[in-house]
C-alpha cells in the first residue's frame, strides 16, 4: 500500500467516524437539556390500611425485619401525605432521538421486598437486577404480551452474579414479582425521557429536561394516571404539583 | 475365589443395611399426631417383615454362591424342583401381604375413611407458586367465597376473597403461618391456585397432594405443642425446594392469643 | 407358513457404508445403533447425575464446565434451581425412555430376537429402521432442550399437569422446552409401537423349523412378552402426549381446571382434570417399569444356565409364566403412584392388593433365580458376576416395594429419597446390571472378540459396591423424610442429613467414574480383544451355532431345525438347539 492510499484511508475512516459521532449526538435532550422539574405528589384523603407481611414462610427473610413486620407497598404515605413510589414523566412535547441515559438503574432485592418498590427506566436502558439476600429470589415481570416487551422468569441464588437486563419498548407499568416469596411485587415503568419517582416525602425531581411546554403524567399502581402542562425555561426549575385523590 | 468374595460383599452389604435400620441411624422424627401411632406400626410391622424377606433372599444368594462355585462333577436340582418354590412364594408371601394388606387398611382407614369429628375446626389452605397461605373463619365461622380473579398477591389478597363486599369474607383471617391447638381436631380443606403441590408434616404423618381444581379435605388432631415445617412434596416448579410454612400447635391459650394478634394485622 | 415368511423377510446384503452402516434394514446393525445410542445417553444422563449430586451435597462448589456449558443455567458454575430440575427431568427421560426402554429390549432385542428365532432378518426390515431413526430423532428433539434459551423443561419426567400444560407462565422451560419434550416422547412412543409389532411378529411368524415356542429362549420370550406390554403401554401414553401438546398449542383444556392464577393472572382455561393426567401418564408408567425389567428378567434367565451348567428350576415354564403374570398385572396396578394425589381413598385400597400380589410372580422368579444355583457347577464370568449382581440388586429393590405399594406407609414415604432409592434399585440399577451381563455376554458374538475380563470384574466389584453406597443411603434418608426432587436444602429438617448427601455424591462419583473403566474396555477389547470363538461360553442357543459376527442373513443361507430346548446343559457338557443328537437325560 502507497502512502497516499493510506492517507486517503485514514482520512476516509475519520469522516466515517465524524458521521457517526453525528448520528448519536443530534439534538433533542442533549447537552442543553439543563432544565428542571420539581414537584410533590400527595395523596387527598386518608391512606388506606396496609396489611403488615408475615414473612415467617422463609426465616431468612423474617430475620432482616428484626421484630417488626414490613407494611405492604402499594400505597405508601409520607409525612404530610407526600405520596411515594409515583413515577412523573414526560408524555408529550419530547421531540427528537432522546439519548438513552448511560447509567444502569439497579433494582434490587433487600429484605425480601424490592428496593425501589416502583422503577422507571428509559427503553434500551440497562437495568442491575441484585440480590442482597441470604435466600433465593426469582424475578419474574410479565409485561403484556405483543407489546415488545419479553416476559422472563429466573431465579438468583445467594451471592449470583447480577442480572442485567433491557426493556425494548415503552410501557406502564410491568409487574414483577418473586414466587418464593409471594408478598413482593414490583413495577417497572419504561418511558422514553426524564423521569422521576417520588420519595418518601413525595417529592420528585426530573433532570435534563430542555426548555419547552411539556405535558406531564404521573403514574401511581393503585390510583392511576393524573396529567399537567409544565412550561420549563432554560436554568430554571419548574415546579409541578400532583394531588391524587384517596379511595 | 470370586464366589466367595460375592457372598462375603453381600453379606456385607445386608448386615450394614440391618443395622443402619435397627439403629435408626436416620429416622423418623416422633410422631405427633393422634393417628400417626397407627401408621408407624405399620412401618415397623412391614420393615418386619420385608426386612426377614430381604435378609432370607439375600443370605440365602451369598451362601449359594459361596458353595457351589466352580466345575464339581454332574450338577443337580434342588429336590423337589421349582413346585415347592411356587407354593412357598404363594403361600408366605401370599400370607403376609394378606395381612400387610388387612392391617394396613386400617391405618389407612383411620385416617382417610373416618368422617372428621364434628367439633372439628376448619381452615383452609391455599397454596400456589411458592408458599402457603391458611384461612381461618373468623367469628361467623363462615369462610367467604373466592373469587380466583380477585387474587392479587401484591396486595395480600392471597385466596382471592372480596371483604368489601361479601359478609362472609369481612372476618376471615388470612395467615402466612399456620398454628392450631393441641389436641383439637382439625379440617383442613386444600386448595391450589395454580399447579400440583402437596401438604407434608413428617411429625404429623400425613401427606397430600393439592390437586388444581379440586377442594381436597383432610383431617388430624395434634397432640404434642412445638413448631414443625410444612413442605412441599409434590414438584411445582423453580421455588419447589423453598416452598414451605410452618405449623405452630399451642395451648388452647396461646392459639386464642394467636389468633386474636393474626385478626388484627388483617 | 414360517419357511414362506422367512423368505420374505431374506433380502440381499447391502451395498455402501451409508445402506450398510447408517441406514440399514439389517436387524443387527440396527441394534448396535440402539445400544450405542443408549450408551451415549447414558454417559449424558450419568454426567447429569454427577452436576445435581454435586450441587446438593456442595451447593457452593463451582462445577468445572458448567458455567460454560450453560452461563444462564449456572452463572460462574453454580447452578439455579430452574436448572438443577432441568438436568433432573433429562436424567429422568434420558434414562427412563433412551437407555432402559432403548437398550435392553430394542438394542439387545433387535440383535439377537431374529438369529435366536432363526430368522435371517426382523419380519419388517424397514419399519424396523424406521423404529431406530424416530427413536434417534427424538433423542436429538430431547437433546435440543439443552440448547433453547430457557432451556430443559423442569416439570420431570412424569409432567404432571398442569405444570407441563399451562406454558412458560408456570416457570422457565415449561415454554418451548417442555413443547420439545412433549414430541421427543410423541416420536419415542411411536417407535416403540412401531417395534413392539416388529418383536411380536418376528416371534410369531418368523421361527425356524421345529422352533416350538416350549423350546423359545427365554431372552426371547421375555422380548415377546415385553413387545405386548409395549404395545399397549405406549399405545396410551401417545394419546396422553398428544392431549398434552393440545392443551400447550391448541387452547385446549384437558388437563387444565378452570380458575387458575398464575402471577395474579387468571387463565384462560376451564373444565380440564389433572388427574386425568395422572391416570393416562401412570396407565402407561408402571407397565413401562415392568418393560424396562422384563428384558432384564429374560436377560438373566438366559444367562443363568449357560453358567450354572444345568436348567433353571422349573424348566422355561415357571419363570416364563412367572413374567407373564408380572406383564399382565403391570396393567392394573399403576393407581399405587396416586395414594396421596386426591384420588378416591377407597381406590387406594383397589391398587394396593394388586400391587402386593404382583410381588408373588416377582419373588418366584427370584427364587428361581437363586435355588437354581443350588447344587450347579457356577462359572464366574463377567456375565454371570453381573447376573448375580442383578437378583442382589432386585431382591434390594422388590423390599422397597412393600412399603410404598401400601398407602398407610406411603403416606409418609411418598416423594421422599426411599422412593428414589426404590425405583433406582429396581427399574435402574437392576435393568442396567442385566444390561452389563448381557452386554459382557453377547460381546463376542457381536463384535468378535472378547472383552477383558479383569477389566470386567473390576468395573463389576466397583459398580456393585457404588450402587449400594448410593441407593440404600437414599432409603434411609427417605425414612428421615428427605424429600426428593428439592434442589437444595434449606428445611432446618434436611440440614442434619448433610453428611448422608456428601457421602451419597462421593460414592455417586465413584461409581460413574467407574463406568469408564467399561468404556475404555468395550473401544478397546473391539479393536484388541482376543479373537472370539463361535461359542466361547460353551452355551446352546441358534446365536451361537453361526460365526461371530454372524454374516448379514445371520446362518449363511442354512435352514436351520431346532430339536431341543434353550437350557440343555449338563455340567461341562451342553447339546446344541439344533444338534440333532438326543439330550443327555437327568434335567
Amino acid at each position: 500500500m502507497k502512502t497516499h492510499q493510506r492517507i486517503a484511508a485514514t482520512v476516509f475512516a475519520l469522516l466515517l467516524l465524524f458521521a457517526v459521532g453525528l448520528l448519536w449526538s443530534t439534538p433533542g435532550v442533549g447537552a442543553a437539556a439543563t432544565g428542571q422539574i420539581a414537584g410533590t405528589v400527595k395523596l387527598d384523603g386518608p391512606a388506606p390500611h396496609q396489611k403488615p407481611i408475615d414473612m415467617s414462610k422463609d426465616p431468612s427473610c423474617a430475620q432482616t425485619r428484626g421484630g417488626t413486620p414490613a407494611a405492604g407497598e402499594s400505597v405508601v404515605v409520607g409525612a404530610n401525605g407526600g405520596l411515594a413510589n409515583v413515577v412523573v414523566y414526560i408524555s408529550q412535547g419530547l421531540s427528537g432521538d432522546l439519548p438513552i441515559p448511560s447509567k444502569p438503574v439497579t433494582f434490587e432485592q433487600r429484605g425480601c421486598q424490592y428496593v425501589p418498590h416502583v422503577v422507571a427506566v428509559n427503553p434500551g436502558q440497562h437495568m442491575t437486577i441484585l440480590n442482597d439476600d441470604k435466600t433465593m429470589h426469582n424475578i419474574h415481570p410479565e409485561p403484556k404480551p405483543g407489546g415488545g416487551n419479553n416476559a422472563f422468569n429466573k431465579s438468583q441464588v445467594v451471592g449470583a452474579p447480577p442480572l442485567d437486563v433491557t426493556w425494548a419498548s415503552e410501557e406502564i407499568a410491568i409487574p414483577v414479582k418473586c414466587n418464593v416469596h409471594p408478598w413482593m411485587h414490583a413495577f417497572i415503568v419504561v418511558v422514553k425521557g426524564p423521569n422521576g419517582v417520588s420519595d418518601a416525602n413525595g417529592s420528585f425531581k426530573l433532570e435534563n429536561v430542555p426548555p419547552g411546554t411539556y405535558t406531564l403524567t404521573a403514574w401511581h399502581e393503585a390510583f392511576g394516571t393524573m396529567t399537567q402542562k409544565v412550561t420549563v425555561a432554560e436554568g430554571k426549575p419548574a415546579a409541578a404539583e400532583f394531588s391524587f385523590k384517596g379511595k | 475365589m470370586v464366589g466367595k468374595i460375592f457372598a462375603v460383599v453381600v453379606a456385607l452389604v445386608t448386615l450394614v443395611t440391618a443395622y443402619c435400620v435397627i439403629t435408626h441411624v436416620w429416622w423418623m422424627p416422633v410422631d405427633i399426631s393422634a393417628h400417626g401411632p397407627k401408621i408407624d406400626h405399620q412401618i415397623e410391622e412391614t420393615i418386619l417383615v420385608a426386612g426377614l424377606l430381604f435378609i432370607a433372599g439375600q443370605i440365602v444368594l451369598a451362601s449359594f454362591v459361596f458353595l457351589y462355585g466352580g466345575a464339581r462333577g454332574k450338577p443337580k436340582q434342588i429336590p423337589g424342583g421349582a413346585k415347592p418354590l411356587v407354593i412357598f412364594a404363594f403361600v408366605l408371601v401370599g400370607t403376609e401381604i394378606l395381612a400387610l394388606s388387612f392391617i394396613g387398611s386400617k391405618a389407612w382407614g383411620a385416617v382417610y375413611f373416618a368422617a372428621p369429628d364434628p367439633s372439628s375446626m376448619p381452615i383452609d389452605v391455599q397454596a400456589g407458586q411458592f408458599a402457603y397461605y391458611f384461612r381461618y373463619p373468623g367469628l361467623d365461622g363462615k369462610f367467604g367465597a373466592l373469587h380466583p380473579e380477585m387474587i392479587n398477591e401484591g396486595t395480600q389478597n392471597y385466596f382471592g376473597i372480596d371483604p368489601e363486599h361479601d359478609p362472609d369474607a369481612k372476618d376471615d383471617i388470612v395467615t402466612a403461618e399456620m398454628a392450631i391447638p393441641v389436641n383439637q381436631p382439625i379440617l383442613l380443606t386444600l386448595h391450589s391456585k395454580d399447579v400440583g403441590h402437596s401438604f407434608y408434616v413428617r411429625e404429623l404423618r400425613v401427606q397430600q397432594d393439592f390437586v388444581p381444581g379440586l377442594d381436597i379435605p383432610i383431617h388430624f388432631t395434634a397432640t404434642q405443642t412445638g413448631r414443625y415445617e410444612i413442605v412441599c412434596t409434590q414438584l411445582c416448579g423453580l421455588g419447589h425446594y423453598n416452598m414451605k410454612a410452618y405449623l405452630s400447635v399451642l395451648s388452647q391459650a396461646d392459639f386464642d392469643d394467636w389468633l386474636k394478634k393474626q385478626a388484627a394485622m388483617q | 407358513m414360517a419357511e414362506t415368511s422367512v423368505q420374505a423377510a431374506h433380502h440381499a446384503a447391502p451395498q455402501g457404508f451409508i445402506r450398510k452402516y447408517l441406514f440399514s434394514v439389517d436387524h443387527k446393525v440396527i441394534g448396535i445403533q440402539y445400544l450405542t445410542l443408549s450408551m451415549v445417553a447414558a454417559f449424558v444422563g450419568m454426567a447429569l447425575s454427577w452436576a445435581m449430586r454435586l450441587h446438593l451435597a456442595y451447593p457452593d462448589f463451582r462445577i468445572p464446565l458448567l458455567g460454560w456449558l450453560s452461563p444462564n443455567g449456572a452463572p460462574n458454575g453454580v447452578m439455579t434451581p430452574e436448572y438443577y430440575l432441568s438436568l433432573m427431568t433429562m436424567h429422568g427421560t434420558i434414562m427412563a425412555f433412551f437407555v432402559l426402554t432403548a437398550a435392553p429390549f430394542a438394542g439387545f432385542g433387535n440383535f439377537l430376537l431374529p438369529i435366536q428365532v432363526g430368522a435371517a432378518d426382523m419380519a419388517f426390515p424397514r419399519l424396523n429402521m424406521t423404529s431406530f431413526w424416530v427413536t434417534f430423532v427424538g433423542f436429538l428433539l430431547a437433546a435440543a432442550t439443552f440448547f433453547i434459551p430457557d432451556g430443559p423443561p423442569l416439570s420431570g419426567w412424569t409432567a404432571y399437569a398442569p405444570l407441563s400444560a399451562v406454558g412458560s407462565v408456570a416457570g422457565p422451560g415449561q415454554g418451548l422446552g417442555q413443547t420439545l419434550w412433549v414430541f421427543s416422547i410423541a416420536l419415542f412412543c411411536i417407535a416403540s409401537l412401531l417395534g413392539a409389532l416388529n418383536f411380536i411378529v418376528t416371534t410369531l411368524d418368523l421361527r425356524t423349523k421345529g422352533l416350538t415356542l416350549s423350546r423359545l429362549p427365554l431372552s426371547t420370550w421375555a422380548w415377546f412378552i415385553d413387545a405386548w406390554v409395549s404395545l399397549l403401554a405406549f399405545a396410551v401414553l401417545l394419546p396422553c402426549g398428544l392431549l398434552l401438546a393440545l392443551d400447550r398449542l391448541g387452547g385446549t383444556s384437558f388437563f387444565i381446571p378452570g380458575g387458575l392464577v398464575f402471577n395474579d393472572q387468571l387463565q384462560p382455561h376451564s373444565g380440564g382434570s389433572p388427574l386425568l393426567f395422572q391416570h393416562l401418564f401412570w396407565f402407561f408408567g408402571h407397565p413401562e417399569v415392568y418393560i424396562i425389567i422384563l428384558p432384564a428378567f429374560g436377560i438373566v434367565s438366559h444367562i443363568f444356565p449357560t453358567f450354572i451348567r444345568k436348567p433353571l428350576v422349573g424348566g422355561w415354564k415357571v419363570i416364563t409364566f412367572a413374567e407373564i403374570a408380572v406383564g399382565t398385572l403391570s396393567f392394573v396396578v399403576w393407581g399405587h403412584h396416586m395414594f396421596v394425589s386426591g384420588m378416591s381413598p377407597f381406590m387406594a385400597m383397589v391398587f394396593s392388593v394388586p400391587t402386593l400380589f404382583i410381588t408373588i410372580p416377582s419373588v418366584i422368579a427370584v427364587l428361581v433365580w437363586v435355588f437354581s444355583l443350588y447344587g450347579s457347577n457356577l462359572r464366574f464370568d463377567t456375565p454371570m458376576l453381573y447376573s448375580l449382581g442383578f437378583v442382589s440388586l432386585f431382591i434390594t429393590g422388590g423390599i422397597g416395594g412393600f412399603f410404598l405399594a401400601q398407602p398407610s406407609t406411603d403416606s409418609y414415604l411418598h416423594a421422599t429419597s426411599f422412593v428414589v432409592g426404590h425405583f433406582h434399585f429396581t427399574m435402574g440399577l437392576s435393568a442396567i446390571f442385566a444390561t452389563f451381563a448381557g452386554f459382557y455376554y453377547w460381546y463376542p458374538k457381536m463384535f468378535g472378540r472378547m472383552m477383558n475380563e479383569k477389566l470386567g470384574k473390576l468395573h463389576f466389584w466397583l459398580s456393585f459396591v457404588g450402587v449400594y453406597c448410593v441407593f440404600m443411603t437414599l432409603h434411609l434418608t427417605g425414612f428421615a423424610g428427605s424429600v426428593r426432587r428439592y434442589s437444595a436444602f434449606v428445611d432446618d429438617f434436611m440440614i442434619p442429613l448433610m453428611p448422608a448427601q456428601r457421602f451419597m455424591t462421593i460414592s455417586a462419583l465413584l461409581l460413574g467414574a467407574s463406568q469408564f473403566i467399561f468404556l475404555f474396555n468395550a473401544i478397546w477389547s473391539r479393536f484388541k480383544g482376543p479373537k472370539a470363538a463361535d461359542n466361547p461360553w460353551g452355551a446352546t442357543t441358534l446365536e451361537w451355532d453361526t460365526t461371530s459376527p454372524p454374516p448379514f442373513d445371520n446362518f449363511g443361507g442354512r435352514q436351520l431345525t431346532v430339536y431341543h430346548g434353550p437350557m440343555e446343559y449338563h455340567g461341562e457338557a451342553s447339546v446344541m438347539q439344533t444338534s440333532p443328537a438326543a439330550s443327555v437325560a437327568g434335567t
